[in-house]
């Protein structure tokens, strides 16, 4: 294990109806969230490629438990992001380091698939910062119904000296989607994007 | 009496491996289940709410066992539990008075005969309200290694006319905790307390 893991934390919100109109079947939509030490903490470094592993590790780590906390096979899921934030001593690029070099292969890997583009926010913030993960269609990245945000926070964390990681998967979009666009019954699943 | 309305359910479940102490060998696991549900005496005074207590018991027993699944263990493994509830501004905090018998004899049923009363926690608030939901010991209040608090919410909700009923639950004590007091492994009393 390369990262240095103080904590995990699974969330799964269902919404069963909005606006007095039944959802069905409900919208299932989990995070997993590590709280890790930032080994880079107080210190410039050029050579980020620690955090490129870390990032690599928690991309297979938390999809797996994100995936096993919706209880659904990889390959159902339909939407996913991910988000980092750094806590005060660290750097907004240790949280590009981690997101973006190797997170989406292993991540890619327990869905079976994933066409397209993981969306993704960052951001340096103090302990109970807000992540808002966005969250995008797996295989294409202009199904209108599947554009959506899920909040994550961890209470105490991160700590000065950590940076939270987070991945989220969906078994749907928002829950009454009707404002059009690439429709998921539509999409080819090739190039990413339709 | 009104049916008992849900429109979203939130589960969240932490492991806790150290707080810059010596890792734990089992991490210390901690959950919480949501339910956002409809206040159905938002926007008046009501004097007669008492019955409602009894439509929410399916509903607790639901949720006390959406949240054993979620944790991944036997009833025998929990021990500490909590309850909280969170009503919208077109509520009153009385209403979450209403939570006391069903959350908690729901968890009581669950687990098999906890003797401890339920810690509980109540508030009125808007949407992202969060709760510090305490946490005791299910057998002896006393315990003060298994004394926690876990810190819950739900982005968009409780608008005015719902409100956010909550149970919590965990597998040992602080993950670091040394403070002394009454051991777990010293309960006798079987009075709930000692």
């Amino acid at each position: 294990m390369k990262a240095q893991i103080r904590k995990l934390l699974t969330v799964v919100d269902e919404t069963l109806s909005e606006q007095g109109q039944e959802v069905s079947p409900p919208v299932r939509r989990a995070a997993a969230v590590a709280v890790i030490a930032n080994p880079f903490a107080g210190t410039y470094q050029e050579d980020l490629s620690a955090l490129i592993d870390i990032g690599e590790e928690l991309g297979g780590l938390l999809a797996a438990r994100a995936v096993a906390a919706l209880g659904i096979l990889g390959g159902d899921v339909q939407s996913y992001g991910k988000a980092a934030a750094v806590g005060e001593n660290g750097e907004l690029e240790h949280a590009a380091a981690i997101l973006h070099p190797k997170l989406g292969a292993p991540f890619r890997k327990v869905l079976g698939k994933g066409a397209a583009l993981i969306p993704s926010s960052k951001k340096r913030g103090g302990m109970g910062v807000v992540l808002d993960i966005p969250l995008g269609h797996k295989d294409a990245a202009f199904v209108r119904s599947h554009f959506d945000g899920m909040e994550v926070r961890v209470s105490d964390a991160p700590r000065a000296n950590e940076i939270v990681v987070a991945v989220a998967v969906t078994t749907g979009g928002r829950p009454l989607p009707r404002v059009g666009g690439l429709k998921v019954s539509e999409i080819k699943g090739e190039d990413g994007l339709r | 009496m009104p049916d008992v309305k849900v429109r979203k359910f939130l589960v969240s479940v932490e492991d806790i491996f150290h707080e810059g102490g010596p890792v734990a060998t089992t991490p210390y696991r901690r959950g919480a289940v949501l339910a956002v549900i409809e206040n159905p005496f938002a926007g008046s005074y009501h004097d007669n709410i008492q019955p409602f207590m009894d439509d929410l018991k399916p509903l607790g027993l639901a949720m006390a066992q959406k949240l054993l699944a979620a944790l991944g263990c036997e009833p025998k493994s929990i021990e500490g539990y909590g309850k909280g509830a969170i009503v919208g501004e077109a509520g009153e905090v009385e209403h979450a008075a209403l939570w006391h018998a069903p959350g908690g004899y729901a968890m009581r049923d669950v687990l098999g005969g906890a003797k401890a009363i339920v810690p509980s926690t109540k508030k009125v608030g808007g949407p992202g309200t969060r709760l510090d939901v305490p946490v005791t010991h299910v057998n002896a209040s006393y315990v003060r290694s298994h004394f926690d608090a876990i810190e819950v919410g739900v982005t968009d909700a409780p608008r005015a006319g719902e409100m956010v009923v909550v149970l919590v639950m965990t597998t040992g004590p602080r993950v670091h905790a040394r403070v002394g007091g009454l051991e777990a492994s010293d309960i006798k009393a079987g009075d709930g307390l000692r």
